[in-house]
């Protein structure tokens, strides 16, 4: 889920017409005095960071003038809060609080709707509160047709024992504070505390809004450039695996580092997973074998072969692992074949010097193992490849018995586009080429890119293959990229089928990460 | 018989032209689901695995005659207009195959089907597969390989992992134990028939003996299972696996779900609500099978179906 800091979900509260405290957001200690100066008096400086209990670690400060903002700012920026460093920090007036309450929206399975819950007595714990003083919070399962009617809100409020001018009040802010959930996407909206001052203002004095990952594609005024809930900021790998995501509709590509700065020898091995559940189960079974993660990685959903290869080139790009671990439910219905296509490629092209253990169970699996025991004659590391009837267990065992006896492998002769004399190209959905160079193709007796071509969009004219659909038509989605007229043609052809597949900012990614191995410092 | 889907079902596909939608027609055919139309808007007229293809779920309505289940195959974005579209035609029971549905547009079509009476599986779902009966979806991805994997049984299947349902069923079926219906309630936080509905399915169905839950952490469903155990509204045994033990510490809920939902959802907590509701719990997933075996053999339930 994407979490958006305290500055940015204020700003989506004043939307929907909710008032906030007077201020701004700063980076610089400067920034935050000049903040302070304009609003002119005492003044509060928050952390902007994910954590909760930020007045306990010193990354909530009270500050009287502009110099105290600075000083305060200067302080705060720069501290680690959980894994965050805090790079921003919000500077806003400080309110004359008569009494605080809780207001929030989440999306709760158990209704399958939105539930409005509003506490007449806020600030931190709320959790305690729900606990302790059932009679202070009040819930309200929203109609999704009719969003949360102003009447409705002043029952609430009057539920969780409110009454008179501030029951009213109340009931006029929480079908905004819904409205702001709806429009952004919110799987969770909440104001905590929402103050009511000594003047009788109802302020947002903390808020934190939630968007749901499945939505950020239509919410681009927010900016969300990293959509995944980690416990730090992302790494540069982590973007460049995200820009794959955000750019692929077709099945899921999760990626998320688990350890970096490791080098090889230290039984750190990267980790790519099919399917939620027999992910979990093979990463423990990984664990059971005392091999570590460098990464947790899951495509799933039917992803297309491009997206399992760009995730296969990904995990393989992180430094010094000294294996590559595949493995899924076991008995997975999509066709294993296109996976097998997918890191047949990505391991010819790495090139792969380390032991890999494939368990590609399930549809067509039989097929799937067929590709990759092809693909180990072209492959000096070992390359293992099993089926739904070997357990996750024993393909861990296998994998670390590999690695165990098996000195680092020199690199396979280079894999790679050779200069095509005649070139027939189209470009694919996801800014791929696919080359096919006629003048091999021509003497290929096998023109097996046709047959193993999964959309059949190939075609013979005269002795060549060519497109069957238009330029355009493939480019839409015609081709899905299935990689048969490369890694087949490899095979059983003339090796006159290249797909180019750009993974954007991988190299410098890889850079960065070579500089990391050695400060171990993510991002 | 079975849940949700048997040989007399007459089964829509929308988004039949795409990529998936094309090949999962060709599953459901070949298994033996009865596939009667496919909806593309703007391809009407075409043919697709010999099944006629359609502008409109209304238009396929006049001419393919009615349709009682509705297989989206469609993008994500677009999903709910589809499902609308299927439920103000009146088909009953839709499966929403695609995953990364907007969690609002969920809810709109959560609402639109209680409002009409209908009923969905997923988003994010596999689908649904009665052995020997229909498959909707892409449980077993090809007809050989489905007929290969899965046979009919007393066990009812539900699990909130793809891969993991089919796993199941196949490892049932090598220690000799069939299924009833095998049900991918969606990896989703919101479904629209999570494992509780789907278990009071199982109550009801003659079919089904024993109940197979795969569940995992998140969400309240296997709560809601204990309950109804609790409450006697299901009697059958549930033999069940709750995946996520292992996830890394830091797995967060947030705030306002910890209010609503009392402290659900962590794996321990799923763990000991079903043991105290009765359920049996096995610690590892290779334990399913024995364990499935052990409880139909207390009930003296032949393991698959004799065939007549």
């Amino acid at each position: 889920m994407a979490k958006l800091h305290e500055y940015q979900s204020r700003a989506l509260l004043e939307q929907v017409g909710i008032a906030v405290p007077r201020g701004g957001v700063a980076v610089t200690p400067d920034d935050a005095g000049r903040i302070a100066a304009d609003i002119g008096g005492p003044v509060v400086v928050k952390a902007q960071a994910w954590v909760t209990g930020r007045a306990a670690l010193g990354a909530i400060r009270f500050a009287e003038d502009a110099a105290g903002a600075a000083e305060a700012a200067r302080d705060i920026l720069g501290m680690e809060l959980g894994r965050h460093p805090v790079e921003q920090v919000l500077v806003v007036e400080r309110l004359a609080i008569a009494r605080e309450f809780y207001a929030g929206v989440i999306v709760d399975d158990q209704a399958r709707a939105p539930v409005m819950i509003f506490s007449s007595q806020g600030g931190s714990g709320i959790e305690a509160i729900a606990r302790e003083h059932p009679d202070r919070v009040a819930r309200h399962t929203i109609d999704i047709r009719l969003g949360l009617r102003d009447f409705e809100a002043r029952e609430l409020a009057r539920r969780a024992g409110l009454s008179g001018p501030l029951l009213a009040q109340v009931g006029g802010l929480l079908p905004r504070l819904y409205d702001a959930a709806r429009r952004f996407d919110a799987r969770a909206a909440e104001i905590n505390p929402l103050a009511l001052t000594d003047d009788g203002r109802l302020v947002a004095a903390d808020c934190r809004f939630t968007i749901d990952d499945y939505a950020v594609f239509r919410q681009p005024d927010l900016e969300i450039a990293f959509a995944r809930e980690l416990d730090r900021p992302p790494t540069a790998l982590e973007r460049v695996a995200w820009d794959v995501e955000r750019g692929d509709y077709r099945g899921t590509f999760f990626f998320i580092q688990m350890a970096q700065g490791f080098a090889r020898g230290e039984g750190v091995v990267g980790f790519h997973g099919a399917g939620g559940g027999g992910s979990m189960m093979s990463m423990d079974a990984l664990g059971a074998q005392g091999l570590h993660l460098a990464n947790f990685v899951d495509t799933s959903g039917n992803p297309p072969a491009s997206k399992v290869y760009r995730a296969a080139r990904i995990i393989l790009s992180q430094p010094g692992i000294d294996g590559y671990f595949a493995s899924g439910s076991g008995v997975a219905s999509q066709e294993q074949y296109h996976s097998a296509r997918a890191l047949v490629k990505a391991f010819l092209e790495e090139p792969l010097t380390v032991p890999a253990v494939i368990r590609l169970g399930g549809n067509a699996e039989e097929q799937a193992i067929a590709i990759l025991e092809r693909a180990r004659a072209r492959i000096p590391a070992p390359v293992e490849a099993y089926g739904k009837d070997d357990s996750p267990d024993f393909c861990a065992a296998r994998l670390r018995d590999l690695i165990a006896r098996t000195p680092p492998a020199d690199a396979p002769p280079a894999y790679g586009p050779r200069p095509a004399q005649d070139p027939y190209r189209f470009d694919t959905v996801t800014g791929g080429t696919v080359t096919l160079d006629h003048a091999r193709c021509r003497d290929c007796a096998s023109k097996i890119c046709i047959s193993t071509c999964a959309p059949s969009i190939l075609s013979l004219e005269g002795d060549v293959p060519v497109l069957n659909i238009t330029r355009e038509e493939a480019k839409r989605g015609g081709c899905v990229e299935c990689l048969a007229c490369e890694i087949e043609c490899f095979f059983e052809g003339n090796g006159g089928g290249f797909v180019h597949l750009p993974i954007a900012g991988l190299d410098a990614a890889c850079r960065a990460q070579t500089g990391e191995a050695t400060d171990g410092d993510p991002d | 018989m079975a849940i949700l889907i048997d040989r007399t079902k007459r089964v829509l596909v929308q988004g039949i032209t795409g990529r998936e939608g094309t090949a999962r027609a060709r599953l459901m055919r070949r298994y033996g689901t009865q596939v009667v139309a496919g909806i593309t808007p703007g391809k009407g007229g075409q043919t697709v695995e010999g099944v006629p293809v359609f502008d409109t779920v209304g238009e396929a309505w006049e001419h393919a005659g009615p349709v009682d289940v509705s297989v989206l195959f469609i993008p994500a974005p677009l999903v709910k207009s589809a499902a609308l579209e299927a439920i103000a035609a009146g088909v009953k029971l839709l499966v929403i195959v695609p995953d990364r549905v907007p969690i609002y547009d969920v809810l709109e079509i959560v609402d639109a089907a209680d409002r009409a009476g209908a009923r969905f599986v997923g988003p994010n779902t596999l689908g649904v597969l009665s052995p020997g009966e229909g498959v909707l979806g892409m449980i077993g991805g090809q007809a050989a390989s489905a007929r290969e994997w899965f046979f009919p049984g007393p066990v009812g299947i539900t699990s909130r992992s793809g891969g993991i349902t089919t796993s199941l069923a196949y490892y049932l079926a090598r220690a000799g134990v069939g299924a009833s219906t095998l049900v991918h309630v969606g990896g989703d936080p919101v479904v629209g028939l999570p494992h509780p509905a789907i278990v009071r399915l199982f109550e009801r169905d003659p079919a089904t003996r024993a109940i197979v839950l795969f569940g995992e952490i998140g969400t309240s469903q296997e709560e809601q299972v204990a309950d109804l155990v609790e409450a006697g509204e299901v009697t059958k045994p549930i033999v069940a696996y709750i995946g996520g033990k292992g996830a890394r510490g830091g797995t967060r809920f947030s705030h306002a779900g910890a209010i609503i939902e009392g402290g659900r959802g962590t794996y321990e907590g799923k763990v000991e609500r079903l043991r105290g509701a009765g359920v049996t719990v096995v610690d590892a997933f290779d334990d399913i099978p024995g364990a499935a075996r052990d409880v139909l053999a207390r009930l003296g339930v032949p393991l698959r179906e004799e065939t007549p």
